[in-house]
């Protein structure tokens, strides 16, 4: 069974005039690396928020359809009982830190859950050290640097051991090679614990060839859903406006060229480099 | 012109954000400063309108030290978009907050009108003239915080992380919106950890590094060298890491473009090393 699914989902925001996401199907199994892309406004981020049930039980607004998360239908459960299985971690990481210390940061949801102390501080360290931000625990968030609170954010869900991380753009403030840091423990959380990951971003020279599954939105609604390469590789995605990958994108240029490297078209410059060695070499 | 002359720039809580730094842009060039997170690039632009002054050493814009003359003067000539637009909005209607600061410069009436639909229409933003700018989206209050200081007409313009939170398509509109502007002679000036975004524009990059310059040159030359992007914290852009991992068959190494790509694996197919 799948571990989110939705059927005919549709949402208007409390005093919106049109629905922000419409006849929303999807289906994303556990274990999967999901991308969701699209153009500003396209409604990712409102779809992410029914995932934990902050759509419809913090928003109101009128919720129509089916949604099942581990199984949970969502309109009959609350967002705290849903929050223990589906962890969200967003953009800006000030917008989630408070405590004093890291370390009470993340033990803050299990304290609220009323997880007993053992079980906690053994939850607390496992998520420190996973990020790798252990020694940093005495430290105050707030005087951290942006990677280091945005590591921090992910440390806090993972301590609730989501079967479900749901991240929104975790790091568009965050340079280049800090954003690369980060993926690359979502990346692991994913491989060695089996933890869905659902992503979303722009920036898919950054991430593409990290996921199994590609969901494009526009206006509102799911327009591609499938394999990564075939749908970033496809004219649709190019002529929404989805940032694809520049290697990804070199490969259909050559193709139109007449230029065939391999059936495989490439997600990242590892597999573009390697395409054109192997042309190079035959 | 600005002329940065040696400076040093310490907060007043201790930390020391800027230690030495001298640079020159010249009228009508395009920067991008690029770094890791806390390297000193927003504080460094800081200077360039006089939002900061040095703790030692000296700013000349045109020749005008920016200790010499007010905030308000400087910003006639050099127009600041702030990296998140709430800092900046603060009007009921997008209108307002377009013609909020030509008022404050003085402008007549008939000018601002003017004015005003100009830098609307030039983001637009023409369907939102009524509405508050905190109904907008995210990359919209962006645009209205770029129209606010376009309508005044400086001839240095600064954008603080233009791209974040920008789609493809936004980020393709901000390009060619910037490389009009280029046209016109401004000046412009971005900070951006955009690598993909600069290798399209292929602007002058100065790379920071904890308050310091480290590099300072062509995008192409920059972006393609990874011991210097390193120190920055910064990934090539990805044309660039494919040609860096094919360096030892004999390819550039200093491509960033990929039309510039294509041109040379065409080449590569004309010569019959390539099918």
């Amino acid at each position: 069974m799948a571990i989110i699914q939705t059927e005919n989902l549709t949402y208007t925001y409390p005093s919106a005039t049109k629905p922000s996401i419409r006849d929303i199907s999807i289906k994303i199994e556990k274990g999967e690396f999901v991308l969701i892309t699209g153009p500003s406004g396209c409604g990712k981020t409102t779809l992410c928020r029914c995932f934990n049930g902050l759509i419809p039980h913090f928003y109101q607004g009128e919720l129509k359809g089916k949604i099942t998360v581990v199984g949970l239908n969502v309109l009959e459960h609350p967002t705290y009982e849903l929050a223990k299985h589906v962890g969200l971690v967003f953009q800006n990481p000030e917008n989630q830190l408070f405590a004093l210390s890291v370390e009470k940061d993340v033990a803050f949801g299990l304290e609220n859950l009323g997880v007993p102390k053992e079980e906690m501080w053994k939850r607390v360290k496992w998520a420190l050290n996973l990020t790798g931000i252990y020694d940093l625990r005495e430290r105050a968030p707030h005087e951290l640097s942006g990677g280091q609170q945005q590591r921090v954010a992910i440390a806090s869900v993972l301590a609730m051991q989501p079967e479900v991380l749901v991240l929104d753009e975790p790091t568009s403030f965050l340079d280049p090679l800090t954003a690369k840091k980060i993926f690359e423990v979502i990346y692991e959380l994913n491989r060695k614990l089996g933890i869905t990951v659902v992503l979303v971003e722009h920036r898919l020279d950054l991430t593409a060839h990290y996921t199994n599954h590609i969901i494009i939105m526009n206006e509102g609604k799911v327009v591609l859903d499938g394999d990564p390469r075939e749908i970033l590789g496809s004219e649709e995605a190019r002529l929404i406006g989805v940032g694809i990958p520049k290697a990804t994108r070199l490969y259909q240029i050559l193709k139109k060229d007449n230029i065939k490297l391999g059936n495989k078209i490439p997600l990242s410059s590892e597999e573009m480099a390697a395409l054109l060695r192997e042309a190079i070499k035959a | 012109m600005i002329e940065v002359e040696d400076i040093y720039f310490t907060y007043p809580n201790g930390v020391e954000a800027l230690k030495g730094i001298s640079l020159k842009i010249k009228n009508g060039e395009f920067v991008a400063i690029m770094g890791q997170n806390g390297a000193g690039k927003t504080t460094l632009v800081k200077h360039f309108n006089g939002l900061l002054k040095p703790t030692k050493g000296k700013v000349l814009v045109d020749g005008v030290e920016t200790t010499k003359v007010s905030v308000a003067t400087l910003a006639r000539k050099v127009g600041f978009v702030f990296q998140n637009p709430d800092t900046q909005l603060f009007s009921e209607t997008v209108e307002d907050e377009v013609a909020f600061a030509l008022k404050n410069f003085g402008f007549k009436e008939n000018v601002i009108k003017k004015r005003v639909s100009w830098a609307l229409n030039l983001l637009g933003l023409t369907q939102y003239r009524k509405t508050s700018p905190f109904m907008l989206s995210g990359g919209e209050r962006k645009r209205v915080a770029l129209a606010s200081v376009l309508a005044w007409n400086p001839k240095i313009l600064i954008l603080d992380e233009p791209t974040i939170g920008q789609d493809y398509q936004q980020k393709e509109k901000l390009r060619q919106f910037i490389l009009q502007l280029k046209a016109q002679r401004k000046t412009i000036i971005i900070v951006t950890h955009d690598v993909e975004f600069v290798a399209e524009c292929n602007p002058r990059v100065i790379l920071m590094r904890e308050g310091k310059i480290v590099a300072d040159g062509k995008a192409r030359e920059i972006l393609t060298t990874p011991e210097i992007l390193n120190q920055a914290s910064i990934v090539p852009p990805q044309i660039a890491q494919i040609f860096l991992q094919l360096s030892d068959l004999s390819f550039p190494k200093n491509v960033i473009d990929i039309y510039e790509a294509r041109e040379i694996l065409l080449k590569t197919v004309r010569e019959g090393k390539l099918k």
